[in-house]
Order: C-alpha cells, then sequence, then structure tokens
C-alpha cells in the first residue's frame, strides 16, 4: 500500500547468522544460538523452555514479562538477548530454594494474590527486585513501584499485602 | 520484527564510526522505546549497533559544582543518585513521575532525550503520520488528539514529547554533550529538542550519526523550593496529559530566580524567558503565580479534545508554583495533589 515502510536506503539487508552467547540463567550456565531480533522473553520461553516468564502484551506495558538481570528487574520483552551476553538472569523458575518456596510466592499463596495467574511470574519477580531496591517501605509506594505490573484479575490489595508480609511489615 | 543486523561498539569513537558506514544503523542502549517501535514497524534500522557496554555510565561534578550524567546512566540509578537527591531533587522527581521502575532500570539518560512521540498515529502504520512518513498527513489534527499538543504546533503535526526527566532538564539549563563525525559540541537543552514546523519527522536538531555522551547540570539553588506535578488519565505509569517543572530561589517573600518549564503540551518541554521573568523579583503569591502562566500560556490553541489542556495547565501552573514556594513539592507516590 501506499504507506508500506521502507528502509532509509533500498540496500538489501544480509541475514545475519545467529549469535552464539552464553546467560547465567537461575544459577545455571546456558549457551544458546539466536537471531539478534530474539528478545529476551523468546529467548527464555522458546530457547529455553522456561515457559514461566510470560508473554503479555510483548510492548512493556504490562509488566507479565518481568525477569532479574543481574539482579535488577526489568521487561525482557523489550529487551534483545544479544545485548545481554553474559548476563545473570533470575526467572520465576529460580526463586524456589532447595524444594522450599521463594517467601514472595508463600506470601502469595497466604494472601490468594491472584486470581487467573497469568500475571503472578511478573509479578513476583518485580516484587522481588522491589524489595532489593529498597525503595519503597508503605503500601502507598508499593502500589507506586508496582505500577509496572498490570493485574486484569484486579487482585491488587492482596498482591500490597503479600508483598507487606515478605517485606515483614505485614 | 524486522530482520536486522547487530554489531556491538567498542568505545564512542567506534560507535560513531560504525554509524556513518550505514545510513540505515541506529544505536541501541536501552531499547525501551526503540524495540517497541521496531516491533511495531515504525522503525525499520538495518542495524543496531549496541552501545550499552561503552563506560558512559558515571554521575560525576563538575569543576563549577554542577553534575555530569553519563548517557548510559539508567534513569532509576539517576532518580536515587545521592547527588541528584540532594540538588537536583526536581529532576529526580521528574525521572520518577514517568514509566514504571522496570522501564527506568533499562532506559538511559541519553534515550530518554530521543524517545519519540506516542501519538497513536505515528504509532499505527495503516494511518497517515507526517512524523513517520513525511508527506503522508497528519491524522491527529482532526482526530483523536485529546492528548496532543496545544503550543508550537504546526498544521503538519501536533504531536507532544513524551518525557518527564527532559521538562526539568529543560527548566534546569542542563546542556547536552553529542561526540558526531565532527569532533564533540554541546548543545544548550532548550536547542536540543524542536517544534515540528513543516519537517515534524526530525524530532532534535542532532545530526545523523551523532552520539549523546553526556548531559551536564550547572551549579543552582533549586534544591529546596520546587515542584514536578504530573497530571495524567491515571494516577501511575501514563503519560502526562500536562506537567509543570517549577523551580523558585526565594528571598523572603520576594522570588530571587524561577523557572518554569511544561510537558504534555509541546513538541519539546515548552519553556519561555518572559513566564521566568515576571516572576524573578515579584511577591510569592498567586496572582504572580496565574501571571506567569498566563504569558506561558500565551499562544496557546486547542484542537477538537484538547482544548481543555489550556485550563489544566494555567491552574496545575499555579499550583505547581504554590507547592514549591511552600516548599512542600508534590510526591511522587502519595497522589493526593495539595
Amino acid at each position: 500500500m501506499a504507506l508500506a515502510r521502507k528502509r532509509a536506503t533500498d540496500e538489501p539487508i544480509q541475514v545475519p547468522d545467529k549469535i552464539a552467547l552464553s546467560l547465567n540463567v537461575n544459577g545455571v550456565e546456558r549457551r544458546l544460538d539466536v537471531a539478534p531480533w530474539t528478545t529476551l522473553l523468546d529467548a527464555l520461553r522458546d530457547h529455553l523452555d522456561l515457559t514461566g516468564t510470560k508473554k503479555g502484551c510483548d510492548h512493556g506495558q504490562c509488566g507479565a514479562c518481568t525477569v532479574l538481570v543481574d539482579g535488577r528487574r526489568i521487561n525482557s520483552c523489550l529487551t534483545l538477548a544479544v545485548m545481554k551476553d553474559g548476563a545473570k538472569i533470575t526467572t520465576i523458575e529460580g526463586l524456589a530454594k532447595d524444594g522450599a518456596l521463594h517467601p514472595l510466592q508463600q506470601a502469595f499463596i497466604d494472601h490468594d494474590a491472584f486470581q487467573c495467574g497469568y500475571c503472578t511470574p511478573g509479578q513476583i519477580c518485580s516484587a522481588a527486585g522491589l524489595i532489593a531496591e529498597g525503595k519503597a517501605k508503605t503500601a502507598d509506594e508499593i502500589r507506586e513501584l508496582m505500577s509496572g505490573n498490570i493485574c486484569r484479575c484486579g487482585a491488587y490489595p492482596n498482591i500490597v499485602a503479600a508483598i507487606l508480609q515478605a517485606m515483614g511489615r505485614s | 520484527m524486522i530482520n536486522f543486523q547487530y554489531a556491538r561498539a567498542d568505545d564512542v569513537a567506534d560507535a560513531v564510526r560504525m554509524i556513518a558506514a550505514d545510513p540505515a544503523a541506529k544505536f541501541i542502549a536501552g531499547g525501551t522505546n526503540l524495540i517497541d517501535l521496531m516491533k511495531e514497524d515504525v522503525e525499520r534500522p538495518s542495524r543496531l549497533i549496541d552501545i550499552s557496554r561503552l563506560a558512559l555510565k558515571s554521575v560525576e561534578e563538575t569543576a563549577d559544582g554542577g553534575l555530569r550524567i553519563g548517557a548510559l546512566v539508567p534513569n532509576s540509578d539517576l532518580a536515587y543518585h545521592p547527588l541528584v537527591a540532594q540538588r537536583y531533587p526536581l529532576l529526580a522527581s521528574a525521572i520518577l513521575a514517568g514509566a514504571s521502575q522496570q522501564l527506568r532500570n533499562m532506559a538511559s539518560t541519553g534515550g530518554n532525550l530521543l524517545q519519540r512521540t506516542r501519538c497513536a498515529y505515528f504509532y499505527d502504520t495503516a494511518t497517515p503520520c507526517n512524523k513517520r512518513e513525511p508527506g503522508s498527513g497528519c491524522s491527529a489534527v482532526n482526530g483523536l488528539n485529546r492528548m496532543h499538543a496545544i503550543l508550537g504546533t504546526s498544521e503538519f503535526c501536533i504531536a507532544t514529547h513524551p518525557s518527564d526527566m527532559c521538562v526539568a532538564l529543560a527548566a534546569l539549563d542542563a546542556k547536552v554533550h553529542v561526540a558526531g563525525a565532527d569532533g564533540e559540541r554541546v548543545v544548550a537543552f532548550a536547542d536540543f529538542h524542536r517544534l515540528p514546523g513543516n519537517t515534524p519527522q526530525h524530532d532534535t536538531n542532532l545530526r545523523r550519526g551523532d552520539l549523546i555522551t553526556a548531559v551536564e547540570l550547572p551549579a543552582q539553588n533549586f534544591a529546596k523550593n520546587y515542584s514536578y506535578l504530573k497530571i495524567r488519565d491515571r494516577l501511575s505509569y501514563a503519560f502526562a496529559l500536562v506537567s509543570v517543572a517549577a523551580a523558585l530561589e526565594l528571598d523572603g517573600e520576594r522570588i530571587a530566580d524561577a523557572r518554569l518549564a511544561l510537558g504534555g503540551v509541546a513538541h519539546k518541554p515548552w519553556r519561555n524567558a518572559a513566564a521566568e521573568a515576571a516572576l524573578r523579583g515579584a511577591a510569592v503569591n498567586r496572582a504572580t503565580f496565574a501571571r506567569a502562566a498566563e504569558i506561558l500560556l500565551r499562544g496557546a490553541k486547542g484542537f477538537a479534545h484538547n482544548a481543555f489542556k489550556i485550563d489544566l495547565a494555567q491552574r496545575a501552573i499555579v499550583r505547581a508554583l504554590t507547592q514549591a514556594a511552600r516548599g512542600t513539592p508534590q510526591s511522587q507516590s502519595d497522589k493526593k495533589v495539595r
């Protein structure tokens, strides 16, 4: 159509070879070969079969894809896997230790902090990042700093209660 | 997403060389806006040059008591940096008013300046948009324009610049350090972004292949009386309808110095020397604030769905200046506007 998008040059683009990279995912060194346009989210789900991390909007608006990269929470859908070569990734699958749930996982159960559960892996990874940041002290501050995680079931009051419990402030 | 090539730059000179060699390449740092636009088919680079590992990640004090912020300092680190919190709390507040913590952890200082409008027509490749496809027309002028600009618009584009951080940087007289094919230069913040005119495809006055290396803040005395007030459709994680960066230096009941900038109303952070001159030397009261607001909003023009922004901006300016004068800046977590 008239508005078909063009690149700035008409030169054909050579499709690049896959790029080899290594990620430390949940404490395990993983090597993979990905195309440059593979997001970290797709690398986790489709290349490493770690489907706990969810694809919601795929545009950084819902937070379902939240994982921790070198300890910081980010949207894995807006991250290229090749840019994170050598990074340490923690997903929802990596939070439980030695068969015991992470305190946030237990708190989400205790407070019934979900209905359908689709946003929950992102909520919990985001909350783990929030607690590590140490900036949220009050319920208002938790709500503000968790605003990147949408829950369409509306479990927000219970999510805030669960995070307060995990912070030891319930 | 389209296919593209990927390369990593080793240093600033390498990055500038690499981009000069490929006219359809783009730099990528945080990627929060660029990858989204690539998924939407709005941006179609042939190659991404990854600058995220360059040594541009420090915040340093300058000789004159200001700060030099590396272009790759993440928005979250900048907002919580002790020297920013202490000397430029207006900037910290504006950053925390924008996006989500996940995005702020990814987004870079330089990238924040270069983020593109969130005009829905710019994102929708099925509609005409002069910014995306020069000459195709503006769908927003006679379309759904509730979020759009009221100042500095043209018949070709009524998009707004989406950044909160940039509104504070404009108010604080930041300078942008740029490396390009012809060497390094410094651009005043007021000259960095531009109005749409008849070439809305250009958001900034950067030249093709330029790389932002740092943002510098001069020494200032606005750490006590300031406020960043952002009005939006939901209380968090939404773009501004109107936002106000207000900073005052008080001398008893008089205003010794003042800064005032608006977000969400124009193609760039909106500032006007005459509005600040009207504050300087004047008494600290509502009439002074209202007069400055009127001057700053002079020439404002509403479209079918956004004329409310003119009144909203007038009142938000008075409120933000009042908060600044009282020394009670708008909280970015307790959302009650007081």
